[in-house]
C-alpha cells in the first residue's frame, strides 16, 4: 500500500481526536471556572438572604431560588400533563393517521423555536394584557416549552413498548383507554426520565424569562408579580461591572449547573444501558 | 365482531386528541400573535430587514445590522462547530474503542445541557480575555491584510460570539450526525474495505456519502440553534448596531437586540417593531427546522427500507 494512503489514514484518525479534544476542554474549562469562582460566595446566607446592593457586602441569592423553583413548579404542571397526553395521542393514536404524523413533525419544529420568540409570544399574550411581569407569564413561557419537548420524548418511550403487550391488553377485552395508561405504567421509568430532562432544559432558560417573569429584588408576592431567578441574576449579575454581583452571578452560576447537570447525570448513569421501558 | 365502544375509550381519546392539537395551535398562535403585535411597524414593510439605521428615539427602526450579526455569527459557528462535531460523530461511530463510546457520549450529553447563560458568563469572563490578549492580537498581525481581523480589539465582538456558539452546537449537531452514521449499514462499510479502501478511504467514501442527509439535517439544526440563540450572544456580541468588515468588531443579532432592550422599549412602536424582530426570528428558524427535519425523515424512511434487505 502506499504510503501516502497510510498517512492519509492516521491523519484522518489524528483528526477525529484533536476534535474530540476540543469539543472537551470547553466543557472542562467551564466546570473548573464555575467550581472555582463559585465556592467562595456559597454559604447559608446565599440561600436565605435576598440580593446584595452594588459594592455592599454579604447578601444571598435566596430569592432567585425561590423564583426559579417556582417557575419550574408553575411550568411543569402546564407542560408536563400537556406534552404527556399529547405524546400518548402521538403514539397510541396517531401512528396510522397523517394528523399523528403532522403533530409529530410540528412538535419536533417548535421544539426547535428560539426560546427567546416563545418569550416574546407570552409577552404579548400575557405581559401585555395584564401591563405587568409576572410569575404567570414566565411559567407559561417555559410551559409552552416544555409541551412539545415532553411530547415527543413521551411518544418515542410508549412506541418502545411492544406491540405484544397492546395485543395482549385487547385480546383480554381490556378497553382500549385502560389499555394506554396500562402502555404509559410500562413506560413509567422513560417517562420520567425524559420528564425531568426537560425540566432540567427549562430550569437553565434566561431569554424568556427576560420578557416575561422580569427581575425582582424582593421575596414572591403573589403569580402576577415579576419574581428573581437565577438565571437572569447570572445574566443582569454577570455583565454588571460591580466586582460583588459578579461574584454572586458565579455562586448562582454554580448552583444551578449543580441542579441542570446533576439532573442529566443522574438520570443518563441510572438508564444507561437499560431498555428504554423497562 | 366489532368491539364495543365506551364513553371513557372516546372521552380518553378525545382528551389526548385535544392536548396533541396543542402543537398545531400553539403553531398557529406564534404566527398570528407576533405578526398582529407587530402591526405598527410591518406596514413600513420590507424596510424593516433592509434599513441599517436602528434610532428607537426617532422611530427608525431597520434591523439589517442585527440580521447580519445573526447571520454571520452562525456562519462562524458552522465553520468551526461543523468540522469538529464531524470528527467528534466519526470518531464516535467508525474509531472509537467500544469501551470508550459510551463515556465520551455521556461528556457529549453534558456539554448539550450546559446552560446558555452560563456559556455567555464563561465566555465573558474566561474565554474572551483569553481571545482578547492572546488570540486577536497573532490574527492581527498574521492575518491582517484580511479586512475581517482588523480593527480595535474589544474582546466582546462577532467573532467572540461565534466562537462560543460553535461551542454549542457541537454535540447537538455531533450527536445526529453520530445517529446519521450509525444508521449506514455495514455492507457498506464491508463493500469498501472488500476493495482495499483503508479506514479513512471507508468513511469518506462509503459511509459520509451515505449518511449526507443526515449530516445535512443536523447542519440545519445546528443553524436554527445558532441563529435563535440569545443569551450567550447577548453577553459577548457587545450589542452596537454596526455593520462592520471586521470580525474582531462589536456587533448585534436579532436575538440579542430583542433581550436586550424589550425591558427598556416604552413606546408601543417600539415594542412592535421588537415584536417584528421576533417574528423574523421565527420565520427563519421554523423553516430551518423543517427542512432539517424533512431530511431526517427522508433518512428514517431509507433506514427502515433498507432493514428489509
Amino acid at each position: 500500500m502506499k504510503l501516502r494512503r497510510v498517512v492519509s489514514d492516521k491523519l484522518w484518525t489524528v483528526f477525529t481526536v484533536v476534535a474530540l479534544g476540543l469539543a472537551i476542554v470547553p466543557l472542562l474549562s467551564i466546570l473548573f471556572d464555575i467550581a472555582s469562582k463559585g465556592i467562595s460566595v456559597i454559604n447559608l446566607d446565599f440561600f436565605t438572604q435576598l440580593p446584595p446592593l452594588a459594592n455592599a457586602s454579604g447578601g444571598g441569592m435566596g430569592n432567585a431560588i425561590q423564583g426559579t423553583l417556582l417557575l419550574v413548579a408553575l411550568s411543569s404542571a402546564i407542560g408536563l400533563p400537556i406534552g404527556l397526553f399529547s405524546g400518548v395521542y402521538i403514539s397510541e393514536y396517531g401512528v396510522t393517521n397523517r394528523y399523528g404524523s403532522a403533530v409529530r413533525f410540528l412538535g419536533d419544529v417548535l421544539a426547535g423555536i428560539p426560546s427567546i420568540v416563545t418569550g416574546v409570544l407570552a409577552y404579548t399574550l400575557i405581559v401585555l394584557t395584564f401591563q405587568s411581569f409576572s410569575v404567570l407569564a414566565g411559567g407559561v413561557a417555559l410551559g409552552t416549552m416544555m409541551i412539545p419537548i415532553v411530547s415527543n420524548t413521551t411518544a418515542e418511550a410508549l412506541k418502545s413498548v411492544p406491540n405484544s403487550i397492546r395485543e395482549a391488553s385487547i385480546a383480554l377485552g381490556i378497553r382500549k383507554w385502560r389499555t394506554s395508561l396500562l402502555i404509559m405504567a410500562n413506560a413509567k421509568k422513560a417517562i420520567a426520565t425524559a420528564s425531568l430532562l426537560a425540566i432540567a432544559r427549562i430550569t437553565g432558560e434566561t431569554a424568556p424569562l427576560i420578557l416575561t417573569a422580569g427581575i425582582s429584588t424582593l421575596w414572591f408576592s403573589g403569580f402576577n408579580q415579576p419574581v428573581g431567578s437565577l438565571t437572569y441574576y447570572i445574566y443582569y449579575f454577570g455583565t454588571s461591572p460591580y466586582q460583588n454581583w459578579q461574584n454572586m452571578a458565579w455562586g448562582a452560576a454554580l448552583i444551578l449547573i449543580a441542579i441542570v447537570l446533576g439532573i442529566n447525570a443522574a438520570v443518563r448513569l441510572i438508564t444507561r444501558g437499560k431498555k428504554a421501558y423497562a | 365482531m366489532k368491539r364495543r365502544r365506551s364513553g371513557a375509550d372516546t372521552a380518553f381519546k378525545s382528551m389526548t386528541l385535544i392536548f396533541a392539537s396543542s402543537a398545531v395551535v400553539l403553531s398557529l398562535i406564534y404566527f398570528f400573535e407576533l405578526y398582529y403585535g407587530s402591526t405598527l411597524t410591518l406596514k413600513s414593510g420590507i424596510s424593516f430587514v433592509t434599513g441599517s439605521t436602528w434610532d428607537p428615539n426617532n422611530q427608525v427602526f431597520g434591523v439589517l445590522p442585527m440580521l447580519y450579526g445573526s447571520l454571520v455569527t452562525s456562519a462562524i459557528a458552522l465553520i468551526i462547530g461543523v468540522p469538529i462535531s464531524l470528527g467528534v460523530a466519526i470518531f464516535l461511530s467508525e474509531i472509537s474503542p467500544q469501551v470508550l463510546r459510551s463515556p465520551i457520549s455521556f461528556v457529549v450529553e453534558m456539554l448539550a445541557a450546559v446552560p446558555s447563560v452560563i456559556y455567555g458568563l464563561w465566555g465573558l469572563f474566561v474565554l474572551a480575555p483569553i481571545l482578547r490578549t492572546n488570540v486577536y492580537p497573532i490574527l492581527e498581525s498574521r492575518l491582517g491584510f484580511l479586512p475581517i481581523f482588523q480593527g480595535t480589539i474589544y474582546g466582546v465582538s462577532v467573532l467572540t460570539a461565534g466562537i462560543v456558539l460553535a461551542i454549542m452546537i457541537i454535540p447537538m449537531v455531533a450527536s445526529i450526525s453520530r445517529d446519521a452514521l450509525l444508521a449506514v449499514p455495514d455492507s457498506q462499510r464491508e463493500a469498501a474495505y472488500a476493495l482495499g479502501a483503508t479506514r479513512s478511504e471507508v468513511i469518506r467514501m462509503s459511509v459520509l456519502s451515505y449518511a449526507r442527509s443526515g449530516v445535512f439535517a443536523s447542519i440545519f439544526l445546528g443553524f436554527g440553534r445558532a441563529f435563535g440563540e440569545t443569551m450567550a450572544v447577548t453577553m459577548l456580541i457587545g450589542n452596537t448596531p454596526l455593520i462592520s468588515a471586521s470580525l474582531l468588531s462589536p456587533g448585534y443579532s436579532l436575538a440579542a437586540l430583542v433581550a436586550s432592550e424589550f425591558t427598556e422599549a416604552t413606546t408601543q412602536v417600539y415594542i412592535s417593531a421588537l415584536i417584528e424582530a421576533g417574528l423574523v426570528l421565527l420565520v427563519v428558524s421554523f423553516i430551518a427546522n423543517v427542512v432539517a427535519r424533512l431530511l431526517i425523515r427522508r433518512l428514517i424512511r431509507s433506514r427502515e427500507a433498507a432493514s428489509y434487505l
